[in-house]
């Protein structure tokens, strides 16, 4: 029974389900994201320590370096990426790795965006489930 | 597959969509008409030049992908220029760069040297002799790249990421949007220098120091600087947009008066009213100058000069003050630059004395592309902003930024030596 239905909107398509790990901060993947194991390693970001491989992982948006979407396509492929990106702006940097990864692989991660107010109802431990039409299904703990 | 943008395609785009091109130019129009419907371009336009900054070697994918793209027989459609790769071919046996490492980065370099690319294997490819000119739109990767083309020499290039670049330089097109398009070209914030000193404004240490100030105060925002006497040198400006791009996202400056889309401060905000205004003193880019320096202690390992790739005079400044002079046994010396340079260098005579000092030339990589640095290497300076932001944290050193002379100062030294020409507080 979910607690709470968003409509997002699908930058890039494809369902997903996971546990979410939500900070209001952005994040570079270049520098502050280890594929090798999925741990988030910028020691400035709320989130750091913490694995997102399989999680769904929302960040604002990609922070700096345009090397961000390597790293990703990187995370994918080594099986650590999240399981999902919900993100409150068009962020292209995120969105050409999930487009290349369905290119490459035959990947999909969805990629949503939200509004800032419905994505600050989102928290960190709540189980998500993402469908292809972008609505992303929340139930709380 | 159907593309629900309002992205409106030419018939050529249409052919190269359906594989008239060939499986390459199809794969990389496929991914590229994807990114236009997220940019929200209503449609493509063409580009007369590529830069190339997914020739770094991050790991598998990007390698495959490189890989897959040349087995397609991918082919540029425009004179494309690549970045640094992750490999110094002539040099990396010397340091700790693995075998596997080596062989992976090579073949990365040879995927995007087949598809008639130019092989420049530097960052600062506004400083080859295939530079764009003012007006040109262009496709450049490379964050330090993008803000000189952009800021310095008026082309007009989005800040491309990695594996979209090589996309528009096959194609030949790109999302008509952002700073393509003169409208959005125009400042956003007006930063005015308040009693800075004439001759601090006119020495090298002061640009990186103003970019870094740039950049955490306009993230992706377009700054405007006003008020600047002196007249920056490109090897200065070049320093000012990387640091800029580096502490925040800037992909466009203006510098009344010096840079060419701002002869007039109402040229730089097209005629609007700057929304947001900052006093800049003497005081805040001191306070910037010391956040740039990490060191603890005046210990030294190495100093890294080069990021971005040291230029011809560069080189030359370098060569004049190390003469006659020996670097400690203790401390590396590490000049980044290009195989082009290195062949001009040598030719202007300037070669010899940095290889007498002691300099280590790093060609066509650099040490946040490769890892040549062994972890024992814990303490370092630097001229450059962009090394002095990114350094901490990627290669987990302590940095100190500093002059040249500085650095030459402490490699002979043994020691971090400052106060040699250093800035005025």
């Amino acid at each position: 029974m979910a607690d709470l239905v968003l409509q997002g909107r699908p930058v890039v398509r494809g369902v997903a389900q996971g546990e979410a790990l939500i900070s209001p901060e952005p994040l570079s993947f270049w520098g502050g994201y280890d594929f090798t194991t999925g741990e988030i390693t910028d020691r400035r970001h709320p989130l750091s320590g913490q694995n997102a491989g399989g999680k769904v992982l929302g960040v604002p948006f990609s922070r700096g370096s345009s090397t961000t979407t390597a790293v990703l396509l990187e995370a994918i492929r080594a099986g650590t990426a999240p399981a999902a990106i919900l993100i409150t702006e068009d962020d292209s940097f995120f969105a050409l790795a999930a487009i290349v990864a369905r290119e490459m692989y035959d990947y999909r991660l969805p990629i949503i965006a939200l509004t800032p107010a419905d994505y600050a109802r989102l928290a960190t431990g709540d189980c998500i489930r993402i469908t292809e039409e972008g609505s992303v299904i929340v139930t709380k703990e | 597959m159907a593309y629900d943008t309002p992205l409106q395609l030419s018939e050529r785009d249409q052919a190269m969509l359906a594989g008239e091109y060939g499986p390459a130019t199809q794969m990389a129009m496929r991914i590229l008409v994807q990114m236009a419907g997220i940019y929200g371009a209503r449609e493509l336009l063409d580009i007369s030049a590529a830069h190339i900054d997914s020739t770094i070697y991050i790991g598998e994918a990007g390698l495959e992908y490189a890989e897959r793209l040349a087995s397609l027989g991918a082919k540029v459609a425009v004179p494309t220029t690549l970045n640094v790769s992750g490999l110094d071919e002539a040099h990396w046996q010397e340091w700790a760069v693995s075998s596997d490492w080596a062989e992976k980065a090579h073949r990365q370099m040879v995927a995007y040297a087949s598809m008639g690319t130019i092989p420049t294997w530097t960052c600062a490819p506004y400083q080859t002799p295939i530079k764009p000119s003012l007006g040109q739109q262009i496709a450049w990767g490379e964050s330090n790249a993008i803000v000189y083309a952009n800021a310095v020499l008026g082309a007009r290039t989005e800040r491309y990421p990695d594996l979209l670049d090589i996309c528009c330089a096959i194609t030949g097109r790109a999302p008509a949007t952002g700073l393509h398009l003169e409208e959005n070209r125009g400042g956003d914030i007006l930063l005015q220098l308040v009693d800075i000193p004439t001759t601090l404004q006119e020495r090298d240490i002061f640009y990186p120091v103003l970019g870094t100030f740039m950049g955490k105060l306009a993230g992706d925002r377009i700054p405007v600087i006003a008020n600047l006497e002196a007249r920056p040198t490109d090897d200065q400006l070049k320093a000012q947009g990387a640091a800029a791009a580096s502490s925040g996202a800037v992909a466009m400056f203006h510098i009344v008066g010096v840079t060419p889309e701002a002869p007039t401060l109402a040229a730089a905000f097209q005629g609007k009213e700057p929304r947001h205004c900052v006093q800049v003193t003497l005081e805040m880019l001191t306070e910037v100058y010391r956040g740039l320096t990490t060191s603890q202690d005046d210990s030294l390992d190495f100093v890294a000069v080069g990021c971005p790739h040291y230029s011809l005079a560069e080189l030359q400044e370098l060569a004049a003050l190390v003469q006659g002079k020996q670097r400690h046994p203790n401390v590396r010396f590490i000049v980044t630059t290009n195989r082009r340079n290195k062949d001009l260098a040598r030719k202007a005579g300037c070669l010899a004395p940095l290889l007498a000092f002691g300099c280590q030339i790093t060609l066509d990589t650099c040490i946040l592309a490769t890892p040549m640095l062994h972890r024992s290497l814990r303490s370092m300076m630097t001229t450059s902003g962009k090394f002095a932001y990114y350094s901490p944290g990627m290669l987990n050193v302590q940095v100190t930024y500093g002059t040249l002379q500085e650095c030459v100062a402490s490699a002979v030294a043994g020691r971090v030596v400052k106060g040699v020409d250093a800035w005025p507080t």
